[in-house]
């Protein structure tokens, strides 16, 4: 009656016995991965939505970006001579004119920067604050805001006639940069803008200019993006006599720095210049092919929270 | 009568052992609260030499469950919480590198090698451990082996180690510019402190 070999019931038994014992086992791992993931879930913080643009320009104009704190950012900007311009002038490479800029980041959201072009041998400093960031998350904001506003004495020594002193050769630009990074790829960009110029020569030239930009970019690859940029002036004397900044471009971002690349209907390089007096037309070949190319520099490193 | 005796005889230690395993069952489950632990504030840092610079980043947020009753442990580290120096090392660590945005976690989860050793002698002091299980990040899942040490203190369970990845193995390509600057293979330290889970909060939903 007594067998040697168990039996097949008997069999059976342990083989259910070892599944069930396996398979709490398995199962035990991504159980408490899920628990962990519940745990964490519960209290996911609201996640700021960052990199909305590589650079602190777009092309011509600022982005919502700051550096963030203790980075220096050096910033080379270039725009050669109008391609029309002809051979002689090499179609525009003969002639060129420059901005150079200092930037820094104070605290993450806070930036101050100077710069100096050479078209109407201009100084500029600027403050800009990132008021208000996107973020995701339990308290999802929609838009980056990011208010900017610049000073711009321009040095050269006109030929008019009149005299003018450093605040009469003084230009204010105020500007509200709100952004919102739609995906990873593709960001949108709204910039109402007004400028004050103390002194205005022309009859009939209002001091202040209003206008509304907008701008977009479209990441092609992680470290390549398209970018274009536009100001519409408000209707008025500048709107009669000036046109619309318009700028088409490219991001390259290599390590520490980006290069960007684009041709545009304004030579100037501050928001003075090429939102209040762009004079070319695009579209008849008064096209500037220009590149800003910036480093940033690791100042200050930061404390760790 | 006689032979139902016998077959009681012959199926009564199985059905004892079965009983006993039940009970068994029951024990762990019952034992299962308190023989976790838990964390949400683990530390994680990692370090990249190259001939060009040094990149280093700290994660304080990095949760981690440790299963004391069967030597099971889980990891979930928030890629976005990398804490660097450099800010804009940061932003391309999240958007050129990890994409943090897509891939916002990477997770481990892993059973202790030799747990039943291991978790046998863990009261009695340090306990040098290997941990085998999966790791998952920017999408890419591989079967890996940590060495680390498991210390029990009290309520707590300290789980420390010290590994290198290869950022190529999961599919995180370093343009070529940039080659020298990053190392081929990266050593991440872990130090995690989980403190024991409380019956009551096991018990919510």
């Amino acid at each position: 009656m007594k067998s040697p070999f168990i039996t097949l019931g008997q069999r059976g038994a342990l083989a259910t016995l070892l599944l069930a014992l396996a398979a709490p086992m398995a199962h035990a791992q991504a159980d408490l991965l899920g628990q962990l993931e519940q745990a964490t879930q519960k209290d996911e913080p609201t996640q700021l939505v960052e990199a909305t643009f590589k650079a602190t320009r777009l092309i011509n104009g600022h982005t919502v970006q700051t550096p963030g704190e203790g980075t220096m950012v050096f910033l080379i900007s270039h725009r050669f001579g109008a391609l029309n311009s002809g051979a002689y002038q090499f179609f525009g490479l003969d002639a060129a004119t420059l901005r150079l800029g200092f930037e820094y980041g104070v605290t993450d959201r806070l930036e101050v920067g100077v710069g100096r072009s050479s078209l109407d041998k201009t100084f500029d400093g600027f403050v800009k604050y990132k008021a208000i960031q996107q973020s995701t998350g339990a308290r999802a904001v929609p838009v980056t805001v990011t208010l900017l506003g610049t000073a711009a004495l321009s040095t050269i020594r006109y030929s008019d006639g009149y005299t003018r002193n450093a605040l009469d050769r003084t230009a204010y630009t105020y500007q509200a940069l709100i952004a919102r990074k739609f995906s990873t790829d593709f960001s949108l960009q709204l910039m109402p803008t007004m400028i004050h110029r103390n002194m205005v020569v022309n009859e009939g030239e209002k001091n202040d200019v209003y206008a509304l930009g907008a701008g977009g970019r479209y990441k092609l690859t992680r470290r390549f993006s398209l970018n274009a940029e536009y100001y519409y002036l408000m209707p008025g004397y500048t709107a009669d006599h000036f046109r619309n900044s318009l700028a088409l471009g490219v991001d390259i971002e290599t390590g520490g720095h980006i290069f960007q690349l684009h041709v545009t209907n304004s030579q100037g390089m501050i928001e003075k210049q090429f939102v209040s007096e762009t004079t070319g037309n695009f579209f008849k070949g008064d096209i500037f092919f220009g590149f800003n190319m910036s480093r940033n520099f690791t100042v200050k490193q930061r404390h760790r929270k | 009568m006689v032979s139902s005796l016998r077959a009681g005889r012959r199926w009564g230690p199985l059905l004892r052992g079965l009983l006993a395993w039940l009970g068994g069952l029951a024990l762990p489950h019952a034992g299962l609260a308190q023989s976790k632990f838990m964390t949400k504030a683990g530390h994680l840092t990692f370090f990249s030499a190259s001939i060009m610079e040094d990149i280093e980043a700290r994660n304080d947020k990095v949760a981690a469950v440790f299963d004391l009753s069967g030597g099971q442990v889980a990891f979930a580290v928030p890629i976005r919480e990398f804490q660097f120096k450099r800010t804009l090392m940061q932003e391309h660590f999240n958007e050129n590198y990890l994409e943090s945005e897509k891939y916002p976690r990477a997770t481990f989860t892993g059973q202790v090698l030799d747990a039943a050793q291991v978790l046998k002698l863990l009261p009695t002091g340090t306990q040098n451990v290997e941990v085998e299980g999966n790791l998952t990040m920017h999408g890419v899942t591989r079967k890996i082996v940590v060495a680390g040490t498991i210390q029990q203190r009290d309520a707590q369970v300290i789980l420390v180690a010290y590994f290198n990845l290869a950022p190529a193995d999961y599919a995180i390509d370093v343009p070529l510019l940039v080659r020298e600057h990053i190392a081929k293979s990266v050593s991440v330290r872990l130090n995690v402190t989980c403190d024991l889970v409380s019956p009551a909060l096991t018990q919510q939903p």
